[in-house]
């Protein structure tokens, strides 16, 4: 009789971890999918403002990502999300959502066209029980690859001009949601100019046993751009100045809810435009046909609020008749360094939270041990608060 | 010949700033600027070859967030980045850092005194305080002690009711700190004189004045109360140098309608029947309107552009009195690469922060006789920044921009001109200083540009250079400011408003005074207020 090993006890290290735990000062870790990573390494607003003034870099290795080949893929993804995925051409990314069959959402991600007829399929759960399940039927091959992938967003404005210098030619015809292939050191490189931050940036794919190589040819690269390394408080303010979702914030998976009314359909979620009805076919187009029709019963609200105390974990209040009702909760808060907006992200019940709704929030602030309370008011806005010119320029900017 | 609702005179960021709320509220603004380009001291001009020097102003800390909100600012293309921390240079080879954070710095400071880095708690506690009180009134009108207006009443209430809500102990060091000297202000907390001469640059800066000279302790907290992002106290870049700052707030003007004209330098504001009636520019033109702001200082506003007889005896004698003296210099520097410090080491954070190269406060005080005997310090004070460590738009990748802001330097030599050796001398002064602490600083220079109080008011037009539009002292401030009387932004004639920073709550690049200037004109012409109100700090 053989004695197996235990599995892997304690965190797991990425393949980026020997350098990072290098510059990292502050030893200021969480855990993500298993893996130790970065809240931050120096200083939150110095590693915000590489996002937005330089070249920030973010190791999202932890990240969860599935290989889709085979002579259905097409057709089994375009059955799996809700947006048409036919029009996604090879050399493409499409942010997408995939639902249950009463059309609550899942998960969110990125589904990157790799090749004719071959995917990866990158989100923050782990789904493989599900996209098995869904692909009963299709000829397809659904492979997990999370370990084989090491990953890094390279974000910020300086981005373009790091990764040219880095070699990378061809790359200033690179288009958002592009992708292309580069050889880096015999190993194949995959660049997509995609990322959770709404500024100029990409991120880069290739194998574990190149990472370090990448990291060392990245960071020598973009030493005269300003680049750093950075945790994920940094870029999680980056994402909601960029309106950008995060799970378990803004939505739950709804294979996980135990409450009912505890998720939400990509409609409830402002997610409209990457639902097409055109699609015959689709999981939970039917509960999104008629929640279409009949209304849905949560919206997402981008918040513009008055005056500058973050307001977070607030209720959302509408006035009703003269007095103020509970209409929601704000998900996400932050103040904007880059905007100067007191801005935040929130679930509220329809009719509510239409684009330009007056709403309150209600905002508890602690100042030398006493804790105050301010109602404060609030515009729903309908744009991102942050998405620069710079994001989708052609070819990018230097800096 | 069209008739504007309201010329502003001169395109620095307070006049702009009057301009768009102007402009917001539905008026048909005309902002005039006598240089080809705008800003002011606002500015940052391509002066060699692809290097960008904010060779004015070059930091940014008061610009107050709810005019940047409010204007929409970032989408006009600004973005502010903090630099963090500062460093001073010692002599003995040694150097005293300060650091994002706390715990670090606290480390730094009982490096040289435990005692200097527990008492720094209550001294910045006790300067916290201060910024807290003058914070809540730096977006709104001073109210004039002596009127019985209602308005005027309820704001002195509000001061009053703030003021004495410190309580009896603290009301009594609100008082002594409004007239006290940053080094007596230093001496109460700390022991160690390097740490004591690092805080105390900031109660000199802009200001004629020595570290032992009442009122200077105030100065300090001019440039404390700033924040970015509610880091009180913190001080950030301009992407693409402080001119982005101008070009923002110019953006939002346009957006509102507004027109902005260059190389169109005012003669004179036109008075008639005891009103404005508009301006007659440099070039001969004329422009007509019952509105005239002007964001010029308060003396070229009316000792230069202006009759004297369209003005009141004793204001005009007042004018003539108003303090605003040069003090300061700037050595702007194109760097062939990042010169090493090697008191640092290597890859240290303080070489993002601003350095500075006197350790004692004797030094500073005797950088200040130097002002006093007419010529520029010897041993000068420099608030020295390399912006391209965290601004990758101002210089090519790997070179960079060295701005150094120099206290003391005069308006004239021994009461005459510079001559243009005397000028060179300055800069070599500041160079040399620099280079005492690294070696390689001399070598990598490929570019310097020197300028004195005297350049900064012939290019910016700004009485004797002085980078606040009059001294921040006790005499000119609040209710004071420019001149008692006339501290609610309106001339002594129908129709001509101040908006610069000779009026509260002052200079640096706050945009206050041109937003409360143009709260307090929509008032007068009976339009909807287009000015936002203070955050509030509570």
């Amino acid at each position: 009789m053989t004695i197996r090993e235990p599995v892997h006890q304690g965190r797991l290290k990425t393949p980026f971890y020997p350098r990072i735990e290098k510059l990292d000062t502050v030893n200021q870790w969480h855990e993500w999918k298993g893996y130790s990573s970065p809240d931050l390494l120096y200083c939150e607003e110095t590693e915000y403002f590489a996002i937005r003034n330089s070249t920030a870099v973010f190791d999202l290795s932890p990240m969860t990502k599935y290989r889709i080949t085979g002579p259905d893929a097409l057709d089994y993804l375009n059955r799996l999300v809700t947006r048409d995925m036919a029009k996604v051409k090879p050399g493409r990314v499409a942010y997408a959502v995939w639902c249950d069959d009463q059309g609550q959402v899942i998960d969110d991600g990125t589904i990157f066209h790799l090749r004719e007829g071959e995917y990866r399929l990158c989100c923050q759960e782990r789904h493989f029980a599900w996209l098995r399940a869904a692909s009963i039927g299709f000829d397809v091959t659904i492979t997990h690859e999370t370990e084989d992938v090491a990953a890094l967003a390279v974000q910020g404005p300086t981005s373009f001009s790091v990764l040219s210098n880095m070699g990378l030619e061809g790359l200033d015809q690179l288009k958002p949601f592009g992708l292309a292939h580069f050889d880096f050191q015999g190993a194949e490189l995959m660049v997509s100019r995609t990322g959770y931050t709404a500024d100029l940036g990409y991120e880069l794919w290739i194998e574990p046993s190149k990472a370090l190589e990448l990291w060392d040819a990245l960071f020598e690269a973009g030493k005269l751009h300003g680049i750093r390394a950075i945790g994920t408080h940094a870029l999680d303010l980056a994402r909601i100045e960029a309106g950008y979702l995060a799970p378990y914030t803004e939505f739950l998976p709804v294979d996980e809810t135990i409450r009912t009314g505890r998720s939400r359909s990509p409609l409830e979620l402002g997610l409209d435009w990457l639902v097409d009805f055109k699609k015959p076919n689709f999981n939970g187009r039917r509960a999104l046909a008629e929640e279409k029709r009949n209304g849905s019963t949560w919206r997402l609200v981008k918040l513009d609020i008055d005056g500058n105390k973050a307001a977070h974990n607030s209720y959302i209040f509408a006035k009703e008749k003269g007095n103020k009702k509970q209409i929601g909760f704000v998900t996400s808060a932050v103040w904007s360094p880059i905007c100067k907006q007191n801005i935040a992200l929130g679930t509220v019940r329809t009719p509510h939270g239409k684009p330009g709704d007056t709403v309150w929030v209600e905002i508890y602030y602690q100042r030398e041990m006493h804790w105050n309370r301010a109602m404060a008011k609030a515009t729903v806005v309908d744009k991102p608060f942050w998405f620069p010119p710079r994001r989708g320029a052609m070819p990018p900017g230097p800096y | 010949m069209k008739t504007y609702d309201a010329i502003v005179v001169g395109a620095g960021h307070n006049g702009l700033t009057t301009a768009a709320y102007l402009a917001k509220a539905g008026l048909d603004v005309v902002c005039v600027e006598k240089n080809d380009y705008i800003g002011g001291a606002t500015v940052s001009r391509n002066l060699y070859k692809d290097w960008l020097y904010s060779n004015c102003s070059y930091v940014c800390s008061l610009l107050r967030p709810e005019i940047y909100r409010s204007l929409e600012l970032h989408k006009h293309g600004l973005q502010i980045t903090p630099f963090g921390g500062s460093v001073t240079f010692m002599e003995n080879g040694d150097f005293y850092g300060s650091y994002h954070d706390p715990e670090v710095a606290y480390r730094e400071m009982a490096h040289f005194s435990r005692h200097d880095a527990d008492a720094y708690k209550s001294y910045s506690a006790d300067t916290m305080r201060q910024c807290r009180f003058i914070r809540d009134f730096l977006l709104s009108t001073p109210p004039d002690p002596t009127s019985f207006k209602p308005k005027d009443l309820k704001e002195l209430a509000r001061i009053g009711g703030k003021f004495m809500g410190m309580g009896e102990d603290r009301m009594y060091e609100t008082i002594r700190f409004w007239t006290m000297s940053v080094a007596e202000y230093l001496d109460e907390y700390f022991e160690t004189d390097v740490i004591k001469a690092a805080f105390s640059g900031s109660g000199i800066i802009g200001t004629a004045l020595g570290i032992h000279s009442p009122g200077t302790a105030y100065v300090l907290l001019h440039h404390y109360m700033g924040d970015v992002d509610g880091n009180v106290g913190s001080w950030g870049f301009a992407r693409g140098g402080t001119g982005a700052v101008a070009d923002a707030l110019a953006g939002a003007f346009q957006a509102a309608g507004g027109e902005l004209r260059t190389e169109a330098g005012v003669d004179k504001i036109v008075v008639k029947n005891g009103k404005v009636a508009g301006v007659a520019l440099d070039n001969g033109d004329e422009i007509i309107a019952n509105v005239v702001v002007s964001a010029m200082d308060f003396k070229r506003t009316f000792l230069t552009c202006m009759d004297k007889s369209d003005l009141p005896e004793k204001f005009y004698r007042r004018v003539e009195n108003f303090k605003i003296r040069g003090s300061s210099g700037k050595v702007n520097i194109a760097l062939d690469g990042l010169p090493t410090f090697p008191a640092l080491p290597e890859g240290s954070s303080l070489y993002h922060s601003d350095m500075h190269f006197i350790d004692s406060m004797e030094r500073m005080e005797r950088a200040y006789d130097d002002w006093k005997d007419g010529t520029w310090s010897k041993d000068p004070y420099i608030d020295m920044t390399i912006p391209t460590m965290s601004d990758p738009t101002m210089a090519p990748p790997g070179k960079h921009y060295m701005s150094c802001f120099v206290q003391y330097c005069p308006h004239k030599i021994e009461g005459r001109d510079w001559t243009s050796e005397e000028k060179e001398a300055f800069g070599k002064c500041v160079i040399d200083q620099v280079a005492n602490y690294s070696p390689d600083f001399k070598d990598l220079i490929l570019h310097v540009e020197i300028r004195t109080p005297q350049d900064i008011e012939s290019e910016i037009g700004i009485t004797e250079g002085n980078i606040f539009h009059g001294e921040l002292t006790m005499d000119q401030l609040l209710f004071n400011r420019p001149i008692p009387g006339y501290a609610q932004y309106r001339g002594p004639i129908g129709g001509l408003y101040m908006c610069g920073s000779s009026n509260h709550p002052g200079g640096g690049i706050m945009a206050a005074p041109g937003a409360n200037a143009a709260r307090e004109i929509l008032s007068d012409l009976k339009r909807p207020n287009t000015v936002p109100e203070n955050f509030g700090d509570d």
